[in-house]
C-alpha cells in the first residue's frame, strides 16, 4: 500500500494539484496583489515537482532565486506601480473570448502531441539509492557548458547595468 | 504502462508534460488577459516554469537514475532559464517603473507611446 511508487505518487498529484490551481488562479485574480501570491504557489508547486523528479539543487535553485529573489522583485514592482488613477484592468469581453478560443486551440494541439508521445518514454522505478548528482551539474557547468556559463555571467552583468541605468530615470 | 492507460498511481512522462501544457495555456492566457504590465510579466513567468517542467521531466524519463554530466541537459538548461527569467523581469521591472514614473501608468492600452 505504501510502497515507495505509491508516495511518489501521491506526492506528485499533491504538488501538481497545488501547482495547477494557483496558476489558474493567476489568470482569475483580478487583483494584482492576489495574483503575485497566486504565482509564488505556482512556484512552490514546481519545485516540490522538481524534488520529485531528482532534481534536488533545481528545486532549491527554484525556492531561493525564484520565490525568494525574482517574486520578491514583482511584488516591489507592484508596490512601487500600484498607485495608478487607472487602476482598474478589466479586460474586454472580446479579449476574454477571442483568448479563451487561442487557449482552446492551443490546448487540444497540446493534448493531441502529448497522447501521441505518451508511452515513448515508459514510467520508470525511481532507483533507491543514487549519487547526488550535484558535482556532475558542476562538472557539466564549468565543461561541456563552459561558453553559456559565461555568456550568462556577461548577461547578467549587462542586466544589472542596463536596470539600474534605467530605473533611475530623468530626475527632473 | 503504455499512453495514458495502466493504473493510477505510475506517474509518467505524460502527467508531467500535462501539466506543463496547463501552466503554459494559464500564463498565455495571463498575458492575453492582464492590462497590468506586471499581471503580464508574471505570465511570461508562469510560461517559462512551465518550459523548466518539461525539460527536467524529459532529462529525468529519458536517462532514468543516470548521473552523469553528459546526460543532464536538461537540467543545466532548466537552470540557464530561471537565470535568465529572473535577468528578464530585473530589466523589465526597471522598464515598467521608468514608465510609470513619466506616465502615472502601467497599464498597457495606454502606453502607446512608441507606436509608430
Amino acid at each position: 500500500m505504501f510502497s515507495e511508487q505509491n508516495i511518489a505518487a501521491v506526492l506528485f498529484y499533491v504538488f501538481a494539484i497545488i501547482a495547477a490551481a494557483s496558476a489558474l488562479g493567476v489568470v482569475i485574480s483580478r487583483n494584482i496583489v492576489h495574483t503575485a501570491v497566486a504565482l509564488l504557489g505556482a512556484l512552490l508547486g514546481v519545485a516540490g515537482l522538481y524534488f520529485l523528479l531528482q532534481a534536488e539543487f533545481l528545486a532549491a535553485v527554484q525556492l531561493i532565486v525564484y520565490a525568494g529573489g525574482t517574486l520578491i522583485l514583482i511584488i516591489f514592482g507592484v508596490m512601487l506601480t500600484s498607485k495608478s488613477p487607472f487602476s482598474r484592468f478589466e479586460p474586454k469581453r472580446i479579449e476574454v473570448v477571442a483568448a479563451s478560443g487561442v487557449a482552446v486551440v492551443l490546448a487540444a494541439t497540446l493534448g493531441l502531441s502529448i497522447h501521441r508521445v505518451a508511452g515513448k518514454l515508459a514510467a520508470v522505478n525511481i532507483p533507491t539509492s543514487r549519487i547526488y548528482p550535484i558535482d556532475q551539474l558542476g562538472l557539466a557547468l564549468l565543461g561541456d557548458y563552459l561558453v553559456p556559463f559565461e555568456i550568462v555571467s556577461v548577461l547578467l552583468l549587462v542586466v544589472m547595468i542596463g536596470a539600474a541605468y534605467l530605473a533611475k530615470g530623468r530626475r527632473r | 504502462m503504455n499512453g495514458f492507460s495502466g493504473n493510477i498511481m505510475a506517474i509518467g512522462l505524460e502527467h508531467y508534460l500535462l501539466l506543463g501544457m496547463l501552466m503554459f495555456i494559464c500564463g498565455l492566457l495571463t498575458i492575453m488577459l492582464k492590462r497590468n504590465a506586471i499581471g503580464i510579466l508574471m505570465g511570461v513567468e508562469l510560461i517559462l516554469n512551465a518550459a523548466n517542467v518539461n525539460l527536467v521531466a524529459f532529462n529525468h524519463f529519458a536517462y532514468p537514475g543516470q548521473a552523469s554530466a553528459v546526460l543532464l541537459g536538461g537540467q543545466i538548461f532548466a537552470i540557464f532559464v530561471i537565470v535568465l527569467a529572473a535577468a528578464e523581469a530585473a530589466v523589465a521591472l526597471a522598464i515598467f517603473l521608468n514608465y510609470y514614473n513619466n506616465f502615472s501608468t502601467i497599464d498597457v492600452e495606454r502606453a502607446q507611446n512608441l507606436k509608430g
